[in-house]
């Protein structure tokens, strides 16, 4: 076996692997800790904070789709207050790289949320969730989200990568990268949910409480891929998390070789606790096999012409 | 990294075997590890579909028994219910099939510290867990009553084993195919009056909880329910098995059935805001006055 480099450059900090959990996907970290060691991981992403707790949406929260799940919880969770207080100390003190991910519901809540994260210690990032189905206008608009990723840029000090993650439905997802870049962002995130909505074959009405929910899973993998690609394309010098349906080793490679950095795995969690962790070691398999020996080296692989080596 | 001894564990589970029993399927895995730290009212998370399917979620069960030493190594025991897809095809599995087992997960039921009177309630095939239980108790030296409840006769679990497991077995059917035709709500006043019931435990239907949580207050008894609801990953992870429970501080908290559960205070429970989040929990949106959905 080749041995293999599998650190990588998020914004400028480097982590041990590609490999994170998604938010909204590991609860407060805690929870996996009886499956996997979550400082062995590239990074942990938090659930989306929000300012106050909140309760959620009424159940039911999720359905199975085909190779996926359609899922609204509503960002349930302790506010910021609850998160500082416990959640980040325990992936601080576990010495996770902790992703602090953000969800205001207006400019005034993301700079206070920005203030909040960014003034904690044991910081590793801070992504901004811009892309929650509920909220259709943020993370669809190039200009909306671009003003909230300033006041939030602000506020997060400099060391600190403050990563924007968008949603994949958008007219021109390049275009909404450009400008969360232009105001401030060290990097994006690609993709949050898509859209969906199922009826229970029961109840002959809308399965979730919420009626319309996101999709997520392996059905939206090559959605994800393509995202990436786009966006690696048209902009190579922007760092980029590639997310969506990671189940396996070759599903996280096939995001670095679309020009992700990082990759994060989310509904395989509900699926298999530890697979966070296996796919750090089929990544470092696929890549040993093919004879690749660092991560950095097949980020945007496959933009490369035909027969181009190295 | 340090491990806690008694949480659950991740193992590849082997199938011992699939029996029917009544409308129910009972099925027997070898699984290293989890039958040591097994307590009555915990439970499995299985995948189902094998490694190429696309049913992603995990299908959890109470369980039945579990040994953890025998001719093939620790077993557990659960009992299926057919109209899921996921049990469908674990209960067409053959001995030496193989799938990712997680558990035993979640809060037990509570035993009492003295050898107090207990009645042992269970709908359908969720009575399941009530047999481990009912030993755990007599080995602390409480008597044990059981009242088991179906639709329907083939829809009972577990009758027979009752008589072993029970001092008094009480049968209700809703079509009076065997035992006393109603619901268990019609017998229990009656049975934990006359048995001086200390403590309820129940596991079934949110109705059968209900109405066990309520007829065990009005006796001035503590109750233990376990709540039977979807949980997608059962490791606490994916928010979707909530339920309004108030807490120590009188306070209502959407809570999660997997992790803080499945087993709760039949007290503290909102069995009628069940599917909702009530006005006041903590972290919800103030009432619309327009009557629509809050944001
Ligand atoms: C139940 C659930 C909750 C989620 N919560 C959040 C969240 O709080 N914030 C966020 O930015 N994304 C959230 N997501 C989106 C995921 O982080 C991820 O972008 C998406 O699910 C696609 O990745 P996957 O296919 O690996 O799950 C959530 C997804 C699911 C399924
Ligand atoms: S089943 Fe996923 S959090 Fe409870």
């Amino acid at each position: 076996m080749t041995a293999v480099d599998l650190s990588t450059s998020l914004a400028g900090v480097t982590l041990p692997n590609p490999v994170m959990t998604a938010a909204g996907c590991a609860a407060a970290g805690r929870e996996l800790e009886p499956f996997l060691d979550v400082a062995a991981l590239g990074g942990v992403v938090t659930r989306s904070v929000t300012l106050d707790p909140r309760a959620g949406w009424p159940p039911p929260r999720m359905v199975e789709t085909a190779s996926g799940v359609l899922s609204g919880t509503g960002l349930q969770g302790p506010g910021i207050g609850g998160f500082l207080a416990t959640e980040l100390p325990w992936l601080v003190q576990r010495q996770a790289r902790a992703v602090v991910s953000i969800a205001g519901e207006s400019l005034a809540e993301f700079a206070e949320l920005a203030r909040r994260v960014g003034n904690s210690p044991g910081v590793t990032a801070v992504e901004v969730n811009l892309g929650w189905p509920e909220d259709a206008a943020t993370g669809r608009d190039p200009y909306q989200a671009s003003k909230v990723v300033n006041v939030v840029r602000r506020d997060v000090p400099r060391g600190i990568p403050v990563l924007a993650k968008l949603a994949p439905v958008v007219h021109s997802v390049v275009d909404v990268t450009r400008a969360v870049v232009k105001a401030g962002a060290d990097g994006v995130v690609l993709a949050h949910t898509v859209p969906g909505m199922a009826i229970d074959r029961r109840t002959l009405r809308p399965a979730l409480g919420g009626v319309t929910g996101g999709l997520s899973g392996p059905a939206v993998h090559a959605l994800a891929v393509r995202c990436v690609w786009e966006v690696h394309q048209a902009l190579p010098d922007v760092c980029v998390v590639g997310v969506g349906g990671v189940r396996t080793g070759y599903d996280a490679l096939e995001l670095l070789l679309a020009g992700a950095s990082a990759v994060q795995v989310g509904t395989m969690i509900f699926h298999d606790p530890s697979s966070p962790a296996r796919i750090v070691a089929e990544l470092e398999a696929e890549l040993s096999q093919r004879n690749l020996t660092r991560v950095a080296d097949v980020v945007g692989r496959a933009h490369r012409p035909e027969g181009e080596l190295s | 990294m340090t491990r806690a001894a008694t949480g659950p564990v991740q193992v590849t589970g082997e199938v011992l075997g699939v029996k029917r029993a009544g409308a129910f399927h009972h099925l027997t895995l070898v699984a290293a590890g989890v039958a040591e730290r097994f307590r009555p009212g915990t439970f499995v998370a299985l995948t189902v579909g094998g490694d190429l399917s696309q049913r992603l979620l995990r299908r959890t069960f109470p369980i039945y028994r579990a040994r953890p030493t025998g001719a093939y190594g620790g077993t557990v025991e659960v009992v299926l219910a057919t109209g899921d897809d996921g049990s469908d095809w674990l209960s067409r599995l053959g001995g030496g099939a193989r799938l990712d087992v997680l558990g035993p997960l979640g809060r037990p039921f509570a035993l009492p510290k003295e050898p107090v009177t207990c009645t042992l309630v269970g709908g359908g095939h969720a009575s399941a867990p009530l047999f481990g239980l009912a030993e755990r108790l007599r080995e602390r030296g409480c008597a044990v009553h059981m009242v088991l409840g179906a639709a329907t006769e083939t829809r009972l679990f577990g009758a027979l084993e009752a008589r072993r497991a029970a001092k008094t077995v009480i049968v209700t059917t809703e079509d009076g195919s065997v035992g006393m035709r109603g619901s268990v709500s019609a017998v229990l006043p009656d049975l934990l009056a006359r048995t001086s019931t200390d403590v309820v435990y129940a596991s079934g239907p949110h109705g059968l909880l209900h109405a066990a949580a309520e007829a065990a207050e009005a006796h001035g008894a503590w109750s233990q329910t376990a709540v039977e609801t979807d949980m997608p990953c059962g490791t606490g992870v994916c928010q979707a098995c909530v339920l309004p429970v108030v807490g120590e501080d009188g306070v209502t908290r959407m809570v999660r059935a997997c992790t803080e559960g499945p087993v709760f205070r039949g007290d503290r429970v909102r069995w009628r805001d069940l599917g909702t989040v009530p006005s006041g929990t903590w972290g919800a949106p103030p009432p619309a006055p327009t009557g629509g959905p809050a944001r």
